[in-house]
């Protein structure tokens, strides 16, 4: 198990996400968020691009950043199912975003601490970053969980949908433990206990009850996804697969 | 700058220095605390530059125009980028801070962003009149670093520079 699967993992769930975070551009419901949405987008294609550049650096093969993101399929693509779950309403967008802030949050933290320079120097940045995520989704899961009945009824509809896709974020695969055995990444369900604390705290001004004993869905870090993942690499490597070495 | 400068160093850091922030063009790399050092070997000259936001789509330009800056100086140019430690506003000097100001945007509180600070309001200060009744109309502004905010005293709706 390589150290690079496990960088991949990262890099493909911050690009993944931001896909999807970026598919509300034009489409948000007020200017504001309008104007956030590409901003988060951008905070995690851009912690994504580092990552990429590393794996890239790792497998040394002179591959570059670009064909890590344009050049694997579906069964390449190591991300957990959370982050490519479709946007469907605000609620969901915006629960999926805490969800994941509030893991990579404390994972980044940990991650100041990493033997790998590179990590470290991602980490540094990124935790701060995802500070700023938990906020801004955090404020919208409250604002939307104690608002009215029908945004209080998507909120708690949202938190059902996505259940099944929490566990695996605290889950290591093989590469992701050899690389938490040599001290280079966090271990996962380390973030637990700060996760928890986070969403408690959310949900409780926001009259939201956690779900328990759900089904965990996973296999993402197999390359086993959901529909959506498919959708997304279609429109996401099209142009360049169809002009191979294509700059612009 | 690292302690070990010689004048050539520091001779080309000046010249790299100048170059402007494209989306903020009040504030040089130097005052935004971007352009770590420069060093001249065999007039070669490398400058390290760091990163401001992970997405901020100015990086590469940003790095373009240093390179031109050190070539049209006589040096064969290149670029490092520094990760680590990562950038934070804190970097922004006093200097930059009171051009940020000037310029219209409310420049960063001088302490490093902390999650305890999870919906704690900070106080932002309009860059028109100075007032601290403030209030937030976006997290996030025209671009990656900047929220977006209205002075209540004066009504000028103006940007803050976040601070990470």
């Amino acid at each position: 198990m390589t150290l690079q699967n496990a960088i991949l993992e990262l890099a493909d769930d911050n690009l993944i996400l931001g896909h999807r975070v970026s598919e509300w551009c034009g489409h948000a419901p007020i200017l504001e968020e309008d104007l956030a949405m590409p901003n988060m987008s951008l905070d995690m294609i851009g912690t994504a691009r580092t990552l990429y550049a590393y794996a890239a650096h790792l497998e040394n093969k002179g591959q570059t950043e670009d064909d890590m993101a344009y050049l694997r399929g579906e069964r390449e693509y190591l991300n957990c199912l959370l982050v490519e779950r479709p946007n469907g309403d605000f609620a969901t967008t915006m629960l999926r975003q805490l969800y994941f802030a509030a893991f990579m949050e404390p994972y980044w933290q940990a991650a100041l601490n990493s033997t790998d320079d590179v990590v470290r120097g991602v980490a540094g940045k990124a935790a701060k970053e995802m500070a700023y995520h938990i906020r801004h989704a955090g404020e919208w899961v409250i604002r939307l969980g104690d608002g009215t009945d029908e945004s209080a009824q998507r909120m708690k509809t949202a938190v059902t949908d996505l259940a099944p896709y929490v566990d695996e974020l605290f889950q290591s695969s093989a590469a992701a433990q050899a690389a938490e055995d040599a001290g280079i990444l966090p271990v996962r369900a380390d973030m637990r206990a700060a996760w928890d604390k986070t969403i408690n705290h959310i949900f409780g001004l926001a009259m939201l009850n956690t779900q328990e004993d759900t089904f965990a869905q996973t296999g993402g870090r197999q390359g086993l996804h959901g529909e959506g993942l498919g959708h997304i690499l279609a429109m996401m490597q099209s142009i360049a697969r169809a002009h191979p070495g294509a700059v612009w | 700058m690292t302690p070990e400068t010689s004048t050539e160093d520091q001779r080309a850091f000046a010249v790299a220095a100048l170059v402007p922030d494209p989306e903020v063009p009040c504030i040089n790399v130097d005052e935004l605390g971007i352009l770590r050092w420069v060093r001249v070997e065999n007039g070669v000259a490398t400058a390290g530059v760091s990163p401001t936001y992970s997405g901020c789509p100015a990086v590469q330009m940003i790095e373009e125009e240093i390179t031109k800056a050190l070539q049209s100086a006589g040096y064969e140019a290149r670029i490092e980028r520094v990760l680590s430690p990562p950038w934070t506003t804190d970097w922004i000097s006093d200097v930059g801070r009171e051009k940020l100001r000037v310029y219209g945007i409310s420049p960063p509180e001088k302490t490093a962003h902390k999650i305890s600070a999870l919906f704690g309001e900070t106080r932002v200060n309009c860059p028109k009149c100075g007032s601290d009744n403030t209030e937030k109309l976006s997290e996030f502004g025209s671009t990656a670093c900047k929220a977006h905010y209205r002075c209540k005293a004066c009504s000028e709706p103006f940007d803050h520079f976040k601070c990470i």
